[in-house]
């Protein structure tokens, strides 16, 4: 009788804790995809941006510094290994862009081009879409971690890595120069 | 998030287990007009919740795309309109969605918004021609915002499920009521004294029952859908980080007392943005309808501190109204979150700026946020099929009166109504001239 019982607490206890290591699986898997949309969104931007360069070359070729400089940081970016270099070589990126539609300020007829304001919207959307993948990741990550930290699942997590949280680093990347009309 | 659906879950079920207990009632008030056989009443009882049962799955086997094509939507590309099709992707994204809803268009001036989908694999968006008319980016985001809420919060399922419950106890009630009408004098009659006593009682019993049961589950619904309403818009605020691109869009749905949406029932309304019904529209905070006034979700929103995460809808729900609307388990579970500031593009935390510090980017670059989207940016060419239906809606509105200039600088179509037709004399794209 009392084996029984013995048995019978230990499987509870072993139940217990299979249920916090599939619950942990989830939340890391949630994370994990979070980050996969960040990465997806980025590539989407980089697809979009000969399209726009070629675009605007149709109206400011002789604009070459600036486009040069898009293509560059496009095809640095593009080339980025890890999540470091990647953070740096995106944020160049987003200035020359934002170099890119100041200039477009000054040739009316390329802002009224269907084609670029089209481009225009989808780089904004884009634009926003990273802004939430990582909004959503951040909250993920940051679900996994405590999930993994609390007692008694620290127990058990020692083979489940905390996220890193998606953060700017580098002042200099936040202060992107803002152009006002 | 996943704890806020947890905890709304609960009280969900508790709402919906208040109704189930109403409705075996009132089932057993029904049984107990024809028998006083206590076997009889639990048949009663049973018989009402196979009722239920039977409506439930009807509503169910009906399915979204039924409704969808009861209001009239159809389903666009992203070709059609990419701004609403991109909102879409962004909220999909920001809510953590698993997958983009499908998104509907219904050519109907009147605007408004709703989501259909129990699943949120299978889940759809529709807005209305009109809303898209008169809301700009910012503001179309916080609606679709609010729509994708309702589908992370499952309102879908718990509000169709109360809501055919609702509707058998109203049912039930009806067919009581009239059965004691018509025969409750002769069966008295037939009767001995001494049963007479007992049989009276029991008839008076359920005769409060047949009265105060269908009042009691409406009021129970309607609560829980205007709950589930505040709770979309926290959704809302939360999502896009933005509340007041929500708080605005509702204010503008409020000045717009365009004809109530057809083709609107009960079980549905409550997944619209703002109450499609005409009985519902009249304001006001009344007990028997399914959405909060306008006037107070915007106020909510608006006074929400510059945060924007469900702790600061909290607490600006209870400076409003005096008590909670967000469950404490979630509260626990949330950290605080700023809202971003009108100027800045994209989303992140507003003290960080976009992803790698490229936010506002975009929003520099036109003088608005929103210019970049609804208002400014022209849409590629238009495929046949929405040529025809705008030329369809164009008809509509001509025949109500309002009139169609074309701008001499731009080109652009201004389709102006008739209470404005005197004000508006310049183009509102580029201050051109307008000719008629």
């Amino acid at each position: 009788m009392g084996i029984a019982i013995g048995i019978g607490a230990l499987v509870l206890i072993a139940l217990y804790f299979i249920g916090i290591y599939n619950s942990l699986v989830r939340a890391r898997n949630e994370a994990r995809n979070g980050w996969s949309q960040i990465d997806v969104q980025l590539k989407r931007r980089h697809d979009l941006i000969p399209n726009l360069v070629e675009t605007v070359k149709g109206y400011a070729a002789h604009e070459k510094d600036t486009l040069e400089a898009v293509i560059s940081a496009r095809t640095a970016a593009v080339a980025a290994k890890t999540p470091g270099e990647a953070g740096k070589a995106e944020g160049l990126l987003g200035a020359a862009l934002g170099n890119l539609f100041a200039l477009s300020e000054r040739y009316p007829d390329l802002k009224a081009n269907q084609n670029f304001l089209s481009l225009q919207e989808e780089l904004a959307s884009t634009e926003n879409r990273i802004g939430f993948a990582r909004q959503a990741y951040n909250d993920a990550a940051t679900r996994y971690n405590n999930k993994r930290e609390v007692f008694p699942a620290n127990l058990i997590s020692g083979g489940f890595e905390k996220a890193e949280l998606f953060e700017i680093e580098i002042a200099a990347e936040r202060e992107v120069p803002k152009v006002e009309f | 998030m996943w704890e806020q659906i947890r905890s709304n879950r609960r009280r969900g079920a508790f709402v919906l287990a208040g109704m189930g207990v109403l409705l075996v009632l009132i089932g057993m008030a029904v049984a107990g007009l024809f028998t006083q056989d206590p076997g009889g009443l639990v048949v009663g009882g049973a018989g009402a919740l196979l009722l239920w049962l039977f409506l439930w799955m009807v509503t169910v086997s009906k399915g979204d795309d039924i409704m969808l094509h009861m209001a009239g939507a159809r389903e666009i590309e992203h070709a059609h309109h990419p701004v609403l099709f991109n909102l879409v992707e962004e909220m999909t994204i920001a809510s953590a969605l698993p997958k983009r809803p499908r998104v509907f268009v219904v050519d109907d001036p009147s605007p408004n918004a709703f989501a259909v989908g129990r699943d949120p694999q299978k889940a759809s968006v529709a807005v209305t021609t009109g809303l898209l008319r008169i809301l700009d980016r910012d503001e179309l985001q916080g609606v679709v915002a609010h729509e994708l809420g309702h589908i992370k919060n499952r309102d879908v399922a718990l509000l169709t499920t109360a809501g055919v419950m609702m509707g058998a106890i109203v049912m039930l009630a009806e067919v009581g009521l009239r059965a004691m009408w018509y025969t409750g004098g002769g069966r008295r009659s037939r009767s001995s004294n001494d049963q007479g006593g007992a049989q009276a009682a029991i008839m008076i019993g359920a005769l409060v029952l047949l009265i105060l049961a269908p009042i009691l589950a409406q009021l129970m619904y309607f609560a829980l859908s205007r709950r589930r309403e505040y709770l979309a818009d926290a959704s809302g605020a939360m999502f896009t980080r933005y509340p007041e691109g929500l708080a605005s869009a509702l204010e503008k749905l409020g000045g717009g007392r365009a004809a109530p949406l057809s083709d609107t029932s009960r079980v549905t309304a409550p997944m619209y943005i703002v109450a499609p019904l005409r009985k519902a529209r009249g304001g006001g905070a009344s007990l028997f309808s399914t959405h909060p006034p306008l006037e107070e979700r915007v106020r909510i929103l608006r006074s929400m501190g510059g945060m924007a995460d469900f702790g600061a809808y909290d607490r600006a729900f209870r400076n409003t109204k005096g008590r909670r609307v967000v469950g404490l388990h979630t509260l626990e579970e949330t950290t605080a979150v700023p809202a971003r500031d009108a100027g800045e593009s994209g989303a992140g935390d507003a003290d960080e700026g976009g992803l790698f510090g490229t936010g506002g980017m975009l929003g520099a670059v036109e003088p608005a946020p929103s210019a970049a989207g609804a208002r400014g940016a022209q849409p590629p060419p238009l495929p046949p099929e929405s040529l025809r239906a705008r030329a369809a809606s164009d008809a509509f509105l001509q025949a109500s009166g309002y009139a169609m200039r074309t701008c001499e600088d731009c080109g652009a179509t201004v389709k102006v109504p008739p209470s404005l037709q005197e004000r508006v004399t310049s183009c509102p794209r580029c201050n051109g001239r307008l000719r008629s």
